[in-house]
């Protein structure tokens, strides 16, 4: 059983639902299926990697000395069980969503969607900078065909904005960052304590990580934010799996993984002091932006954006209990906004709705995809009892622990935002006359998928212990 | 027979060239053709085993030994450059009879063979001869061929394109010759080794001076070096498929070979890079060549001059790394001889296979709509090499890229690292162009279904896994332009 498996099932996955187009039933069952093996075997690895042990697979050798290596750790384990987990949930959900509205290419997107999991895998298992930064790359362009998948004049505006700052930012930014830390330290590999202790001075480190941050646009700090509400146009299963827990998750990982083991939390904190501003800028200014759209799918792109920054900005605190904090968050924002976009799609399939201001009593037309959207939203204010409250809980401790109170006040001015933005959208729902009528809840897989995220949330908050004991054998 | 393979490599296309001639049979000179390419790819192949195992191989031609006879060197460079063109030509033979067959006249067809095998002939003889008039003689015979082989073209401007070639290839082998004859008049001497031994003795530099000047410009014409690159684009957008598709992978790559011999191998480095502005010049012009060439290219919408405004930018990054002249740099430098060959060389071969289900000359950008519908695999080949045009990890374009990076970082030139990628992102604008045109713009009715012949379409995905195999595999590649670095920096004298 190689880590290499990871990768080769979701890529096999893809050409058999390529292979398999013209029989959808079967293409659907191949896409749950290596969906459901991948997430086995990320399972299967947990009790090894919790042991200490840290599984290898060199695939070969790029450049001399550089090599593409793929090694599992707990904060890509974490990353991995998310990703293929909710890729099984997703998987169900989108054949309730394609058949329903009738997508045309569905072959296409199912093959697409199978790839750009095994690229976000790839990200969660780099063994290091370059092949994160292969993958990393890969995963832009595969999912570029599942954000135009329309085909229309909007997905083709939406497809240039988010492949023009995806690979621009990683071309400008992380690629020199790269070569300039070969360049210096002689290695791209991760190792704990991180490889430029003592290879490069104070404001070099400074502007080093600047490059590094805006580098991996898919982290979405601003002004690198615009690529994810434009990679809304796509439909909402892409939205809900790629756009709130693979794509912008690979990014907040990938910024994890580089400032705890490049930098290394010891190293250069004061090239560190001007992260938790932009951070925060991030978590305020997307929330005041989420507070004025009206586009349901928008107000939760924006959620994200600022949300993602909460794990910037845990990251940047420097703790070990932050660090922790960023860990557990990339795994409650991802079963808390996936259930949030899943209610969205829903609501658009069965109601055709997509502006917040039409959402009117519908709460008492869909019951159970709204009782599930609540849910998400407690999670992203961070309310118990939902996965949110227990990795802001981290958070805060760990900026108390550092005497952080810039992030002390982000957080608690972003929570209050929080939940300005999601409240009146319940209120609407389940309070306001109704208008309109003659639907009831979307096909039920869908709304089986949005159940099942919605309770994983609820049980993160009261099991946090696996997640937990990942978050902290880190370092 | 062995030791007599650095002679063979030029000879058998040199053969058969003229037996197509007489032959005059179309099957016969493909057969032909087909044959000389893969035993060319054989030899150089032998060659560079040999030379990476055993060391040089001298090969005096007629036993008169050097410097008095001539002298056929192979080192770790020549081999290098050997394997790039003959590589290409391997892809390129078995793609040419059906698209020679679809776009050239057909009286006129068997001259486009033994053009083609001229060309090849000359091509290899450039890189393989260790003599300075010998190398004339071949850049002239391959010179030739290849305006003939644009002037066959099927379009009307292609007679003005080969006739505008001609003129500037003339000037630039007219240039070359006169710099030769001061270096000779100098030293006494036309072969290379021999001639670098000499010059250091010379009492006065002004003729020298003027003999490297006179090889600068003359070969800088040959290689498109911005901004002597006017004749490319008329002539790679107006000459055959296969003709584009050859020219652009080796053509200009042959070139940058004999300048790096010349300012490697027979001047001495040292002065030529640290007394005249030579790193200012080659900078200077190879970021120009990087940034102008790739605007213009953005805004043409002729797809196969949208390329060739491409090269002319990508030749930019190849002279950039003897600007740099480090190790790192020349390694990029040499490796994007044969990464830029693989790349452009799919690129033109799909685009004459999307032109041939056309039915039309000229491929425009709305030519291209809806391809990946219509041909899809050619759709995915043009994206991945445009990727690796780009160069996105995972593709050869990448590779050269790193080398470059590094290397300028290591002379400390921040801005020179700045303008490298300000291009790559200029290049991801003309290839999303194209990209965007394929997938986002729907199918004219009237527009043709399914792939290019199978031969074709063969011959152009195989290169476009190659542009993928060279991102992942490259112990030959960055390998060997690593070993032909070192090389050029130890000196070749």
């Amino acid at each position: 059983m190689s880590l290499a498996a990871c990768l080769i099932i979701p890529a096999a996955g893809a050409a058999l639902i390529a292979a398999c187009g013209r029989r959808p039933n079967v293409r659907e069952a191949i896409s749950l299926a290596s969906a459901a093996a991948t997430f086995a075997l990320a399972v299967l690895f947990t009790p090894e990697v919790l042991r200490g042990e840290r599984p290898r697979a060199v695939l070969g050798e790029m450049l001399p000395g550089l090599e593409l290596v793929l090694e599992l750790e707990p904060l890509g384990l974490l990353f991995a069980l998310i990703a293929s987990g909710l890729w099984f949930v997703s998987a169900v959900y989108s054949i309730g969503y394609m058949r329903g509205n009738r997508e045309e290419n569905q072959t296409r997107f199912y093959a697409c969607f199978a790839l750009a999991i095994g690229s976000a895998l790839g990200v969660a298992l780099a063994g290091n900078l370059l092949t994160l930064y292969l993958f990393y790359e890969a995963l832009t362009l595969i999912t570029w065909p599942l954000v135009t998948h329309h085909g229309d004049d909007d997905a083709r505006r939406g497809g240039r904005t988010y492949l023009a700052l995806l690979l621009g930012s990683s071309i400008l930014f992380l690629l020199p960052a790269l070569a300039i830390t070969w360049w210096q330290a002689g290695t791209l590999d991760f190792r704990p304590g991180g490889i430029l202790a003592g290879r490069v001075s104070g404001w070099e480190a400074s502007g080093l990580l600047a490059l590094y941050v805006f580098g991996i646009g898919k982290a979405a700090l601003m002004p690198i934010h615009r690529w994810l509400p434009a990679a809304m146009v796509a439909p909402t299963p892409v939205s809900a799996l790629l756009h709130a827990v693979a794509v912008v998750k690979a990014g907040v990982f990938a910024v994890l993984k580089v400032v705890i083991y490049v930098f290394g939390l010891e190293f250069a904190r004061e090239s560190f002091a001007w992260l938790p501003w932009v951070a925060g800028l991030t978590i305020v200014a997307a929330s005041v932006v989420a507070l004025r759209s009206d586009n349901l799918k928008r107000r939760l792109a924006y959620s994200t954006v600022s949300q993602l920054s909460y794990v910037v900005l845990a990251a940047a605190i420097l703790t070990p209990l932050s660090v922790a904090g960023a860990a557990l968050h990339i795994a409650a924002h991802a079963v808390g906004k996936i259930t949030l976009f899943f209610a969205a799609g829903a609501i658009y399939t069965a109601a055709h709705k997509t502006e917040v201001s039409e959402l009117d009593g519908i709460g008492r037309r869909m019951p159970w995809t709204l009782a599930a959207f609540g849910v998400g939203a407690l999670s992203m204010i961070g309310l118990p009892p939902a996965a949110g409250f227990v990795s802001k809980w981290f958070i805060v401790s760990g900026a108390l622990e550092a005497g952080q109170w810039l992030a002390l006040g982000v957080i608690t001015v972003s929570t209050l935002l929080n939940a300005g933005y999601f409240l009146p959208i319940l209120y609407r729902a389940f309070f306001k006359a109704s208008q309109g009528a003659g639907h009831g809840e979307a096909p039920a897989t869908m709304v089986a998928a949005l159940v099942a995220t919605a309770a994983l949330t609820v049980l993160m908050f009261f099991f946090a212990d696996l997640p937990l004991a990942l978050a902290r054998s880190l370092r | 027979m062995l030791e007599h393979l650095a002679a063979l490599i030029v000879v058998v296309p040199l053969v058969a060239a003229p037996l197509i001639v007489l032959v005059r049979s179309r099957r016969f000179a493909w057969i032909a053709t087909t044959a000389a390419s893969y035993l060319s790819l054989l030899f150089s192949v032998q060659l560079f085993w040999r030379v990476a195992t055993l060391g040089p191989v001298s090969y005096a031609i007629g036993s008169w030994a050097p410097p008095w006879g001539i002298e056929y060197r192979v080192d770790a460079l020549s081999s290098f450059v050997l394997v790039a063109v003959s590589l290409t030509a391997s892809f390129v033979a078995p793609y040419a009879q059906r698209s020679i067959a679809r776009e050239v006249a057909r009286d006129r067809q068997y001259l486009m063979y033994a053009m083609y095998c001229l060309c090849l002939s000359g091509l290899l003889g450039i890189a393989i001869t260790g003599d300075a008039f010998n190398l004339f003689v071949f850049l002239e015979i391959s010179s030739l061929a290849s305006y003939v082989l644009v002037a066959l073209g099927p379009r009307r401007q292609s007679l003005m394109a080969a006739y505008q070639y001609m003129l500037m290839g003339t000037v630039g082998a007219t240039f070359y010759v006169i710099g030769v004859g001061l270096l000779y008049l100098m030293t006494g001497t036309l072969n290379l080794a021999d001639m670098a031994q000499r010059l250091p003795g010379v009492p006065d530099v002004r003729p020298v001076l003027v003999a490297l000047a006179f090889i600068t410009v003359g070969i800088g014409l040959k290689l498109a070096l911005f901004p002597l690159h006017q004749w490319l684009p008329n002539a790679y957008a107006y000459a055959p498929s296969m003709a584009t598709a050859f020219l652009a992978a080796t053509a200009t790559k042959v070139s940058v070979y004999v300048l790096l011999r010349f300012y490697f191998g027979v001047f001495d480095p040292a002065r030529l890079f640290e007394h005249l502005p030579t790193r200012e010049v080659f900078v200077a012009l190879s970021l120009a060549a990087m940034v102008a060439a790739s605007l213009v290219a953005v805004f043409e919408q002729d797809v196969k001059r949208l390329f060739a405004y491409s090269s002319v930018a990508q030749i930019g990054y190849i002279t950039l790394g003897i600007g740099v002249d480090n190790q790192a740099s020349l390694t990029g430098s040499i490796v994007h001889l044969l990464n830029h060959g693989v790349t452009k060389g799919a690129i033109f071969l799909l685009l004459g296979g999307v032109a041939l289900r056309a039915g039309a000359a000229a491929v425009r950008l709305e030519t291209l709509a809806g391809l990946g519908r219509r041909m899809p695999l050619t759709a995915l080949g043009l994206a991945l090499a445009g990727l690796s045009l780009v160069g996105v990890p995972g593709t050869a374009g990448f590779i050269t890229k790193w080398y470059l990076v590094v290397g300028a970082l290591e002379r400390g030139w921040w801005w020179v690292v700045a303008a490298i990628l300000a291009s790559s992102l200029i290049a991801l604008a003309y290839v999303w162009r194209v990209l965007e045109a394929a997938y986002l713009r729907p199918p004219a009715a009237s527009a043709a279904r399914g792939e290019a012949p199978a031969p074709m379409l063969a011959a152009g995905m195989a290169m476009t896994a190659l542009c993928v195999y060279f991102g992942f595999e490259t112990s030959f590649s960055a390998g060997g332009a690593a070993d032909a670095a070192a090389l050029l920096l130890r000196g070749l004298r």
